[in-house]
């Protein structure tokens, strides 16, 4: 998949994380939208709400992603009135990856899907620009993940608490946003469990961590 | 019984085109952009080198752009307007190829109308920005407005969306769009702030479109300003500020009457030269009274 960039278009050169806890999951973006070198919003929100439970974490084009999620969102409610149940992160997972796939040729989207259900409780999906649906113990994307692989490996373990796992989101999001010139901004997060949704942000002049060496 | 003519129909369906865009050499004009260069290829469209800006403040939303539009370096159009209509409650700025801006406005103007008749209520700023960014990601990028929207609503109030050629939109406090949008943009980042009065807002849109006029090439002549307020009111201010003004400075120039032609220089049948027209003109004949520059 070698795509040339489209010119003049809106990409998201981003970090976007989902780390699971035990009861729910922690969603995390940065919140810079570039367009070359210039910064097109220094305030994006890259967390889209699909359904009451679930969401995702955009990257690569704004256009595509955007697009996908209305479509993914439409669906997912529509579904919702015609069963009156609520999705599983399973479903939006795999609804949103036979929409990249099918579309590979013209999309440039690589999304996160996480959230929480009653029957499988907290999980986090990645879906590839290729369009393969993966479903990870974390999930890291967008040109700031390869900055935070290994702080993550190192320090991700199962069975946290929403409040290790939000810290350990800020923290890495943090690091990227450091190391990442297209990673920017303010960090957005958003605690998914059985009790709700609720959303959080860390403007970029206080950013939890970063670079400790002094020269 | 008459003949029938199998093979015809009334119109060539083939080759009958109704208007609407045309994207015929989407895919040659890049070919022979790569193999031969740019200047084997016709120059087609009027890209407006421009500056756009929208910001919301205590009592609605303030939307400004120059008005000036250029056609590759040479000035097309010193007053065009670039503020479009598209509800009496929603307006829109454009940026980019001018034919691709003015359609898309007058499109969107006239499905919000149907839409008004249809559900017996006021339009969106959201339904306007989801039925833009719709058309425009439908397009491809291909058809290149990037626009700011501004308007006032009874569900959300002020709003402000910046909308991308591609369809990507965001919903902000302010936003600047166009070749001016950096110089525009270095405005609103130091001096924006939250709840502003409409008097310094519309102050700050005119700093930020002065900045493009001033400092940007593509930007220039006179600022048009629109004002729509959260009470119903709107306030729609055509060459609001006008810092390139030339008749007064042309008036300073006292032209030799040898340089104005007269009616009756040029013979025709019937109707014989009657008037010599001046033998020299030499710059002699031409005097200038004042000679100052206006900041």
């Amino acid at each position: 998949m070698s795509q040339k960039n489209r010119e003049g278009e809106v990409l998201t050169g981003t970090t976007i994380l989902a780390l699971p806890f035990e009861g729910g999951v922690v969603v995390c973006a940065d919140s810079r939208t570039s367009t070359g070198t210039y910064v097109a919003n220094r305030v994006s929100d890259k967390l889209v709400q699909l359904s009451d439970y679930i969401y995702c974490c955009r990257s690569g084009s704004a256009a595509d992603t955007q697009a996908l999620t209305d479509y993914v969102h439409y669906y997912l409610s529509q579904w919702s009135l015609d069963t009156g149940r609520i999705p599983t992160v399973k479903t939006a997972a795999h609804l949103m990856r036979r929409l990249i796939y099918q579309n590979k040729d013209q999309l440039q989207a690589g999304v996160i899907v996480a959230g929480w259900d009653p029957v499988h409780g907290g999980s986090v999906y990645t879906i590839t620009l290729g369009g393969s649906c993966l479903e990870l113990p974390f999930a890291t994307g967008g040109s700031g993940s390869i900055f935070i692989a290994g702080l993550l490996d190192a320090e991700f373990s199962n069975g946290m608490d929403m409040a290790e796992a939000r810290n350990l989101a800020k923290k890495a999001c943090s690091h990227a946003m450091c190391r990442d010139g297209s990673s920017g901004g303010v960090i957005r997060t958003v605690v998914i469990s059985a009790d709700g949704v609720d959303r959080d942000y860390t403007p970029g002049n206080d950013l939890p961590f970063g670079p400790v060496a002094v020269w | 019984m008459s003949e029938m003519v199998m093979n015809s129909l009334p119109v060539d369906y083939a080759t009958e085109t109704s208007g609407g865009f045309s994207f015929e050499n989407a895919t040659r004009n890049p070919m022979i952009m790569a193999s031969k260069g740019a200047e084997y290829l016709p120059k087609l469209t009027k890209k407006t080198g421009t500056t756009i800006c929208g910001m919301v403040y205590k009592g609605g939303v303030v939307l400004g752009a120059d008005t000036r539009a250029t056609s590759d370096t040479e000035v097309a159009e010193k007053n065009c307007e670039k503020i479009h209509y598209l509800a009496p409650n929603i307006y829109c700025c454009g940026a980019g190829t001018a034919a691709d801006t003015e359609m898309i406005t007058q499109m969107m103007a006239s499905q919000l109308e149907l839409l008004r008749m249809n559900t017996h209520s006021q339009s969106r700023v959201i339904t306007a920005c989801t039925l833009l960014k719709r058309r425009l990601f439908g397009y491809q990028g291909h058809i290149s407005a990037a626009l700011v929207l501004g308007g006032v609503d009874n569900i959300n109030g002020p709003a402000v969306y910046n909308i991308a050629p591609h369809g990507s939109t965001a919903k902000l406090n302010y936003s600047t769009m166009g070749s001016g949008s950096l110089a525009a943009m270095s405005i609103f980042e130091s001096d924006w702030k939250e709840d502003m009065s409409e008097e310094e807002a519309v102050q700050l849109v005119k700093r930020a479109i002065g900045a493009g006029i001033f400092n940007d090439l593509g930007s220039g002549s006179n600022c048009d300003i629109c004002i729509l307020r959260t009470d119903g009111t709107k306030d729609y201010r055509r060459n609001d500020v006008k810092p390139n003004e030339v008749a007064p400075l042309r008036a300073l120039v006292n032209k030799s009457s040898l340089l104005s032609m007269v009616p009756g220089l040029t013979p025709t049948i019937g109707n014989p030269l009657i008037q010599p027209h001046p033998a020299r003109v030499s710059l002699a004949d031409v005097d200038v009274v004042m000679e100052t520059v206006e900041s």
